[in-house]
């Protein structure tokens, strides 16, 4: 039945092109091979997520062709991802927003309005000035994510507010950022500073490398793996690292620190712990010693279903190979709410093996010192980000995202107004909608800057088109890294339709605000220019190359017996972190039991899939075709026990009654029988997003039992009970 | 005749479909059809199991059907090799190739009326260049060449590990192989 | 529990779910095609065998069906083409190993064999047209040539005629990527059933009792024929390859099961079967007309049943883990 339909959706496609003369004829001649015309290319750094890679953009006879890693790009290995070449299709998608648009009541209905950008513009800075003349700049938020965010934040610190904040912190390595800070006084870096391709060891807490398709982590796994390094994964689902393992340790969803701090007893215990590196880089052994002798493996394996020996085979592979052991930090760690303790846990871990900063395990990152193009000093804001949830996350050291959006609810709302960028805040943020429909009330101004009709932009008073990434100037890439190396984003179109680059959407805002000395350059251009002719390059050079690498001037790791002051209190790495006992946290992880999954339910799993960034990649025509809806991985035995079958749809409700849209089911092994799995990003509402409307389900809708963590404000998103449901008429394949 | 082989090794292909998409781009694909694809296959019971990911395409077989069957010559090997290919002007759409390929291979329909198919980037190949497929692999799993030159990297991975092809009881023997 | 999916969504048009290259114009053709070679064989045998008196239809009038038919079956053909304009590329070159350009040839070589043997029997067929031949010279002349051969041009036209029967069953069996084919039962199964239904057809227009009656008995023949080759068919796939076997479940069982079974084996071989067992030993004559007008529905239906399970038998069988019907989007102005 289903069959027929489809054959008979595509015969009426190709009909068309049977019964059309023209096109009949067109197929008589041979398409020239690929790149026989004129071909030229354009260095660019990829957009499609936040790594950072740097390619090419070529156009053939002037039309855009392909978009292929740049070799000498070290940060990306000179290649893309499924993503990254799919780059083009970001450019091409028919949906992406082309003019300003305004909220407007027209007979009583509010619609938006094409309007010029001049009147969108004045109508911003003639409302952030309100603001500012009425409870102060400070009040104007920015929620922001990506490499253009940079422009809004630059326009606000101008303004006189330095209120922001990034679902990459609170919803993303916020956790893990802080955990390794209270211990190593340093992040775990993004590029994560992992030297994988030298370990002999690597463990992957969750970490689903190869479908979290972030490049530099996929290569340098995939060279440890030819390099026959011993790989562990703990991940209840068989990931696709997990298929790659000699270990997989199929563990209990939400165990994790029991097992690391098993693993910590038996390398303490069985004496594998690097005792030179500990000695001479540490506090608080003994206290950490004391503490873990209670968590046996016969113990852990109670509270996670990891067996006994296998907890001790693992930490022994993990002994003998250190220091070139690591044990890596992960990049989502907003899982269950003790996400800093598990990430403290995790940098301990490492701390013991010896691995921080030690080849094979962690090396140290460098960039290229270029100096920023002057400007004068920005006005010192009255108030932090953090005052407008005072007391509220002590260690939140960047803004946190959903502490935003509950201050911005009400007439007494700390703010009063909001700049969004790149950031698609109702999947982004789970269970925020409500909230959001609350703030967009209370605020005086939503701004949504975007590329994509997404349904962030419902919520504005203004929506400004913002070209892509293929058609614009960003700031200079560069990052901590291996090799420091600067890599350059430039336009290879013009911006299509209407849309404007960022920077010059901050600086036209900025000018009206009367801020013109802090834009004073013409083009972007320009100011680039300066800052790579201050280390020796220039944006003629940069055109041509695309990426040039640096000599690092420090060393890697640390040297044999280095003696280090570290960025903590105490100058050690911390064990035993009083900064979180003063304020009244365990100032050693201690593991507390998950909620246990009710009957009838199960728990809601979900991550990356490697066609799609989020949700926003899922109208990309190219990568749309790759993957066009996400799926629901079901157990068989979960499948049996409610009668469903793969490709059937079914929707799914959370414990607190809410329901997802429709999910295609898969029913696989790779899952285990008390949780589901699906990708992020899906489920799209706006009809303007005219692919990936409707298609699949979004995760966020069903995440009605956040657990915040107390200690930096994190979004703990694993918590999540879900059942099926089918409504009439539903069911079977749609 | 040189007999060019594809190699992949399914110890580091993740499934990610890089190799899909960098094939829509550089060939210009049509919308919605493929030249390659990715295969997941898994097999045992949670948690005793194992998933193998392979990227297919046509396998440019030394013993192509799919070349006998063409009524018209239009599916033909080109220059002194085992690369497959379609000449669009000789081509009636008669769809014979399509049903000739036991891999199902021949996918794609092009809208103009002729069958288009994975070429093994012959244009790239000339220039000495791998398949746009292979060269995007982020996790460097693909490899291309010669198999009549004992040096080459395909020639060596096959000496030194284990492979399979798929279906080798088609007769067809396919030139894609996968290290296991 | 083993699974092998397509990760990355393909919805290949002709391919995707499964392969569905050809429709109603291929077993329309390979049905006409089948038909005309029994058109012209019967034909031929009635000249050899000196039948002009018991079956006057078939040995005078007959032939000239075969080019009509034929025509038909070949403008089907060219429907199914996808590039029609490069149809004459099937006359640039003649493939030794492809069957379907075997066939492109056998059909030029069909065409005169057809012409001439309707001239053969032209003037004793069908006298008022060929009124219009003889009032000129060299129309006479070739009629006149023609019926001087006649006999042997029947001879000719049998062989190629046979060819063309079985060529109509090679065309598939040839397709060794499908396994439903992969039997060389098809050639023959083709060869009789388009006998069959040629035979069919004399019963159902031919005006004498007496031939009406001969080629019923001659179809009753071929259909048991028919049916043991099905027999074999079937056989044949069940002890082949594992490929063979899964095939086969597409007819026990599988989504086939009930047109093979329901519309060819019983609508269109057992019932005709029935009907002209009782028809020739006397029992009923009442559903005569009917007998025909089955076998030759349960001739296309032989040919539409081969090629969709065939078709859709394969090497590869791939779950997919997309839904390809949104891939529809791509092409639509306003999803
Ligand atoms: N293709 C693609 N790649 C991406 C992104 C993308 O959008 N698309 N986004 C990038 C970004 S911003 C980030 S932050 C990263 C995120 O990528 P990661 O940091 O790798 O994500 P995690 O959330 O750690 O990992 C998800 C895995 O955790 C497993 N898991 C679930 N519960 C538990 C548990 O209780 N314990 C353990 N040990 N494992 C569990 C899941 O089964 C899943 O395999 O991906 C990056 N890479
Ligand atoms: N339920 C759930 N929530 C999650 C996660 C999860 O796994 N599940 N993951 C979390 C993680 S790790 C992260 S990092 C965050 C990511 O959260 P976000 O960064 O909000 O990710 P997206 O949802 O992809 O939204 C990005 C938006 O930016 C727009 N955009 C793309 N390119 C441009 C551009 O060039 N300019 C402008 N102005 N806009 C652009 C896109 O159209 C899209 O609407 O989500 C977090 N939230
Ligand atoms: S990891 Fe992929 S999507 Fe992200 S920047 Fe690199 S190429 Fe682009
Ligand atoms: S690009 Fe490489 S790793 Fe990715 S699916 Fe293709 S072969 Fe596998
Ligand atoms: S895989 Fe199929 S299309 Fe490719 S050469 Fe072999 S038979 Fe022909
Ligand atoms: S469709 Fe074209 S290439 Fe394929 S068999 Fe027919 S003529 Fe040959
Ligand atoms: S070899 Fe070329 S044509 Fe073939 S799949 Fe790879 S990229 Fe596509
Ligand atoms: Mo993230």
């Amino acid at each position: 039945m289903k069959r027929r339909e489809f054959i008979k959706l595509s015969s009426a496609a190709s009909a068309g092109a049977v019964v059309s003369p023209a096109l009949m004829l067109g197929g008589c001649v041979s398409k020239p091979l690929p790149g026989t015309g004129t071909v030229t290319s354009t260095p660019t750094v990829c957009d499609m997520c936040f790594w950072k890679c740097a390619g090419d953009v070529y156009k053939e006879d002037g039309e855009l062709w392909k978009i292929t890693g740049n070799p000498d790009d070290l940060h990306s290995g000179g290649r893309l991802c499924t993503r990254g070449t799919g780059g083009p299709g970001a450019y091409l998608d028919r949906d992406r927003l082309r003019k300003p648009l305004m909220r407007v009541t027209v007979d009583g209905r509010q619609t938006f309005q094409e309007v010029s950008w001049d009147e969108a513009l004045q109508f911003i800075a003639t409302k952030m000035q309100g603001i500012a003349d009425t409870v102060g700049p400070e009040r104007m938020a920015l929620l922001h994510h990506g490499a253009g965010g940079h422009h809004f934040l630059h326009l606000l610190r101008a303004f006189g507010s330095d209120s922001h904040a990034e679902p990459a912190f609170a919803q993303c390595r916020g956790p893990r950022d802080v955990g390794f800070r209270l211990t190593f006084g340093e992040s775990a870096s993004s590029p994560e500073r992992t030297d994988m391709a030298n370990a002999r060891c690597i463990v992957l807490l969750g970490s689903h490398i190869g479908e979290n398709l972030h490049n530099g982590q996929v290569q340098t796994l995939a060279e440890a793996i030819n390099k026959d390094a011993t790989l562990i994964t703990v991940d209840p689902r068989f990931s696709v690292p997990a298929g790659k393992s000699k270990h997989w340790l199929p563990i209990k969803p939400g165990t994790d620190i029991a097992l690391l701090l098993g693993w910590m007893n038996v390398v303490i215990e069985e004496e594998l712990y690097d005792k030179d590196y500990v000695e001479r880089y540490t506090i608080g052994f003994e206290q950490l010693a004391a503490h873990v002798r209670q968590y046996t493996p016969e113990w852990v394996f109670l509270e996670t279903g990891i067996r006994p020996d296998v907890i001790r085979e693992t930490a022994r592979e993990m002994g003998k190979a250190a220091p070139a052991t690591v044990v890596h930090p992960g990049r989502h760690a907003t899982w269950y709410g003790d996400d800093t303790q598990r990430s403290r846990a995790v940098a301990i871990l490492n701390t013991l093996l010896g691995s921080w900063n030690r080849e094979g395990g962690f090396y140290i990152p460098e960039k290229v010192d270029m100096p920023h193009y002057p400007l004068p000093d920005y006005p010192k804001p009255k108030f932090k980000t953090g005052d407008a949830y005072p007391d509220k996350w002590p260690f939140a050291s960047q803004g946190v995202t959903n502490g935003v959006i509950e201050a911005s609810i009400g007439d007494d709302a700390f703010f009063k107004g909001w700049m969004v960028y790149g950031t698609n805040l109702p999947q982004t943020i789970p269970g925020a909608v409500d909230k959001l429909r609350a703030a967009a009330d209370s605020l005086d101004l939503v701004v949504v800057v975007e590329t994509m009709p997404s349904e962030m932009t419902g919520y504005a008073d203004v929506i400004l088109p913002e070209c892509t990434f293929l058609e614009r100037y960003d700031d200079i890439r560069n990052s901590g890294e291996r090799h420091p190396s600067l890599a350059l984003r430039m336009p290879a179109f013009e911006p299509l339709h209407e849309s404007k680059p960022g920077w010059w959407i901050a600086k036209q805002l900025g000018e009206r605000l009367g801020l013109r000395h802090y834009f004073p350059w013409n083009d972007y251009a320009d100011k680039l220019d300066w800052e790579l002719r201050q280390v020796g390059s220039s944006l003629e050079e940069m055109q041509k190359i695309g990426v040039k690498n640096f000599p690092r001037k420090r060393p890697l790791y640390f040297l044999e017996g280095q003696n280090v002051r570290f960025f903590t209190p105490s100058r050690k790495i911390e064990l035993y972190s009083q900064q979180l006992a003063d304020k009244g946290f365990d100032p050693m992880p201690v593991y507390t039991p998950p909620e246990p999954v009710p009957s009838g339910y199960y728990r809601l799993n979900y991550g990356r899939m490697p066609a799609h960034t989020f949700g926003k990649t899922t109208n990309n025509p190219l990568l749309f075709q790759l993957a066009p809806e996400n799926q629901l991985w079901v157990n068989p035995l979960v499948a049996n026990e409610h009668g469903l079958a793969s490709g059937e749809y079914v929707r799914l409700a959370s414990r607190e009654g809410a329901i997802s849209s429709k999910i295609r089911v898969r029913v696989t092994e790779r899952i285990g029988p008390d949780s589901v799995f699906m990708a992020h990003g899906f489920g799209h509402k706006s009809k303007r997003l005219r692919l990936t409307a409707g298609a699949g389900a979004d995760d966020s809708e069903l995440m009605t039992n956040i657990k915040v963590d107390p200690i930096m404000g994190g979004t703990g998103m694993r918590g999540n009970f879900v059942t099926f449901v089918r409504q009439p008429g539903e069911g079977g394949a749609a | 005749m040189t007999r060019f082989a594809m190699v992949i090794d399914t110890r580091t292909c993740i499934g990610c479909g890089d190799c899909v998409v960098a094939c829509k781009t550089e060939n210009n694909v049509p919308e919605g059809l493929n030249r390659d694809w990715v295969v997941e296959a898994t097999s045992g019971t949670y948690p005793d199991l194992k998933t193998e990911f392979r990227s297919e395409r046509c396998n440019h077989c030394s013993n192509p059907t799919c070349v006998t069957l063409c009524p018209t010559g239009a599916s033909h090997l080109w220059k002194d090799t085992n690369i497959v290919l379609v000449e669009p002007e000789k081509c009636t759409g008669c769809k014979a190739c399509i049903a000739a390929c036991p891999y199902d291979a021949r996918l794609v329909m092009h809208p103009d009326g002729y069958i288009d198919k994975c070429t093994f980037c012959h244009h790239r190949v000339e220039k000495g260049m791998d398949p746009a497929c292979v060269s995007s692999c982020p996790t460097r799993c693909m490899h291309f060449g010669s198999l009549d030159d004992p040096s080459s990297e395909v020639s060596k991975l096959l000496k030194t590990r284990e492979y399979k092809v798929l279906s080798p009881e088609t007769g067809n023997e396919p030139n894609v192989y996968y290290l296991l | 529990m083993k699974e092998e999916l397509l990760v990355t969504a393909r919805g290949n048009e002709l391919i995707d779910p499964s392969l569905h290259i050809w429709t109603w114009e291929v077993a329309m053709y390979l049905f006409l095609g089948g038909l005309t070679a029994g058109v012209m064989v019967f034909a031929a045998l009635m000249t050899v065998l000196n039948k002009d008196e018991e079956a006057p239809f078939a040995a005078k009038r007959l032939a000239l069906l075969a080019p009509l038919v034929l025509s038909a079956g070949m403008t089907t053909l060219f429907l199914d083409l996808e590039h029609k304009l490069f149809v004459y590329r099937f006359y640039t070159s003649f493939q030794i190993t492809s069957p379907m350009s075997w066939g492109a040839w056998i059909l030029v070589v069909i065409y005169p064999i057809s012409i001439m043997q309707i001239l053969s029997t032209f003037r004793s067929g069908y006298g008022f047209f060929a009124g219009f031949a003889d009032r000129m010279t060299i129309g006479r002349e070739i009629l006149d040539f023609c019926e001087r051969y006649r006999r042997q041009i029947a001879m000719v036209a049998i062989p190629f005629a046979t060819a063309l029967g079985i060529y109509t069953g090679i065309l598939l069996s040839a397709f060794g990527a499908r396994p439903f084919w992969n039997s060389g039962v098809l050639g023959p199964l083709f060869l009789v059933s388009g006998m069959s239904t040629a035979a069919a057809l004399v019963a159902l227009i031919a005006r004498h009792h007496s031939e009406k009656a001969l080629f019923t008995r001659i179809d009753l023949g071929l259909i048991v024929v028919e049916i043991a080759l099905v027999a074999l068919f079937l056989i044949n796939l069940a002890t082949g390859t594992g490929q063979q076997i899964d095939a086969l479940q597409s007819v026990l069982g599988g989504p086939y099961t009930l047109v093979f079974w329901v519309l060819f084996v019983g609508i269109g071989l057992l019932i005709p079967l029935l009907l002209e067992t009782l028809e020739i030993t006397g029992v009923s004559k009442k559903l005569a007309m009917l007998a025909p007008i089955l076998v030759l529905f349960g001739g296309y239906a032989l040919r539409q049943i081969m090629l969709d399970a065939g078709q859709e038998s394969s090497w590869t069988h791939y779950d997919t883990q997309y839904n390809s019907e949104l891939l529809e989007r791509l092409h639509e102005e306003n999803p």
